[in-house]
């Protein structure tokens, strides 16, 4: 079992949340987060005057599939996340020891 | 003369106009700090809503309106609100009652310090800056309102403030900026982000000075007539025009920014005060558009070349602004409005009476406010330490936040 984390673009959410539904990948966390990457930053302005905020606003996506599975998600996500500007994120590939459903008890492959 | 009951009515409905304006700054300043200050930014003017309202009862009033002493402040005849009822006063505005009157200059004198408090916010500690506000509502805000409108020397001497631009606005600018040069920057001025908490809550706190500043401008015919209609138009075309040119100038460097026509549009409300009363409503189009150009590079300068904190650039606003206000009143003054012709209409002198007016006002305030400021800091100290400053001054300070915790 391996967990995704894809920090990606806000604006990106709706078209990879529907391709990995597409590929029948439900289960998903979604939260906000602030970072930097080579995009460095974005220029606001003051009454007079700009400043440089470095850390955006993007989303996490976290989601836990079989091993088997990463490609596929992977795909769904860099095809539906990009844009080819800086800024487009970065996804992180995790293992995951272990899974409980917490209605049911359920353990691992049968908890995804 | 006896009371009459339209100028009663409209200096009671101007009063609570010109009370709504520091809720009003409360909000267009605490939009602007930080989230960790955002609650000690709003209390600052709450809290002196408080503070002044009572002082100008108990001594204020009568230091700034009572008796003439030799032409620099008032008598203690009205103390406590002695010989104020509700029979119009023999010098002032004798046609609606005297509490009335008083009432109405006490709202100003309330906003007066509360404007000082955007130049000292995410820094100042609370107890010096409830200390600094007795202090110079009585040393500072009395005596320039009495020199300008209660039988002191400026006045008679003839230079012009219909509302407030010298009392009010030039007062408070050139003492945040006194107050910025004691208190000096706040960590990370320059080197880290600050970016404004809340910029809707600024566009409704400009809504609400906008609002009320009719209040404060017309009320200050102190009577339902023309004159105030004359003000009321003039105000409105200020911060019309004021807004328009500084949504346009964001433009021309970036992008059309509403913190910044918010900003010019109480820049121009700034400009236009002492005008008001002054200028036909139409002078108030050029006396908007040149407060916001000169607004807008003076934080410029003062941020980006001097680096001073002026950390809500009041000095900016209220003080560059008050001082074009001011001097704007001698260039476009016309003696059909008001009585006083200015530089347009051939009147050469007027501008000089308004310099001398705009120099007498701001030394004094610097001054005064720099040795108040200076006997605060050797003393209990102006400053939060480093730690409480960090927090931020809604916990340090106050012991609240401004939005709750983890649960919706």
């Amino acid at each position: 079992m391996k967990k995704v984390e894809a920090i990606i673009r806000e604006e990106k959410l709706n078209d990879v949340k529907k391709a990995l539904e597409e590929k029948s990948y439900w289960g998903m966390t979604v939260s906000q987060v602030s970072g930097r990457g080579k995009q460095k930053g974005i220029t606001l302005q003051w009454r007079a005057g700009e400043y440089r905020v470095d850390l955006l606003p993007k989303l996490k996506i976290e989601l836990v599939v079989l091993e088997e599975d990463v490609p596929a998600v992977l795909d769904a996500i860099v095809a539906n996340a990009r844009t080819g500007e800086t800024g487009d994120g970065k996804i992180f590939i995790l293992p995951v020891e272990s899974v409980v459903r917490v209605r049911t008890g359920d353990r691992n492959e049968n908890a995804i | 003369m006896p009371i009459s009951a339209g100028d009663t009515a409209w200096i009671l409905v101007s009063s609570a106009l010109v009370l709504l304006m520091t809720p009003g700054l409360a909000l267009f300043y605490g939009g602007m700090a930080r989230r960790k200050n955002l609650l000690s930014t709003i209390m600052m003017s709450f809290a002196i809503m408080g503070l002044v309202g009572v002082i100008w009862a108990l001594w204020g009033y009568t230091l700034s309106f009572g008796a003439d002493k030799g032409s620099f402040i008032g008598g203690l005849n009205f103390f406590g609100l002695m010989n104020v009822g509700t029979e119009g006063s023999d010098t002032y505005a004798s046609t609606i009652p005297h509490l009335a009157f008083m009432a109405f200059q006490g709202m100003f004198a309330v906003i007066t310090v509360a404007l000082i408090t955007g130049a000292v916010v995410e820094r100042i500690k609370f107890s010096s800056l409830m200390i600094f506000s007795t202090l110079w509502v009585t040393l500072v805000y009395a005596p320039v309102c009495h020199w300008v409108w209660g039988g002191g020397w400026l006045g008679g001497y003839g230079a012009l403030d219909f509302a407030g631009g010298t009392v009010v606005h030039i007062n408070a600018g050139v003492s945040a900026l006194a107050l910025v040069l004691l208190l000096g920057k706040r960590r990370g001025f320059r080197s880290e982000v600050m970016e404004p908490n809340n910029i809707p809550m600024v566009a409704l706190g400009a809504g609400l000075l906008w609002f009320g500043w009719f209040g404060f401008n017309a009320g200050s015919s102190l009577m339902a007539n023309g004159l105030a209609a004359n003000a009321f138009v003039a105000t409105n075309l200020a911060a019309a025009a004021a807004g328009l040119t500084w949504m346009i100038i964001s433009w021309i460097h970036h992008r059309p920014s509403l913190l910044g026509t918010v900003t010019g549009a109480v820049a121009g409300l700034v400009a236009i005060t002492p005008a008001a009363g002054f200028v036909a409503p139409i002078a108030a189009i050029p006396i908007g558009f040149g407060v916001s150009v000169i607004c807008y590079y003076t934080i410029i300068l003062i941020k980006e070349k001097l680096h001073f904190d002026d950390s809500l650039d009041v000095f900016a606003v209220h003080g560059m602004g008050g001082i074009w206000g001011a001097l704007a009143t001698g260039i476009f003054a016309s003696s059909s409005v008001g009585g006083v012709s200015g530089l347009v209409e051939g009147n050469w002198s007027q501008p000089g009476t308004q310099i001398v007016g705009i120099l007498a006002v701001a030394a004094f305030a610097f001054a005064v406010t720099w040795i108040l400021g200076k006997i605060l800091s050797v003393t209990i100290g102006l400053r939060v330490g480093s730690t409480e400053e960090m927090v931020g001054l809604d916990l340090s300070q106050h012991g609240e936040r401004a939005y709750g915790g983890l649960l919706r």
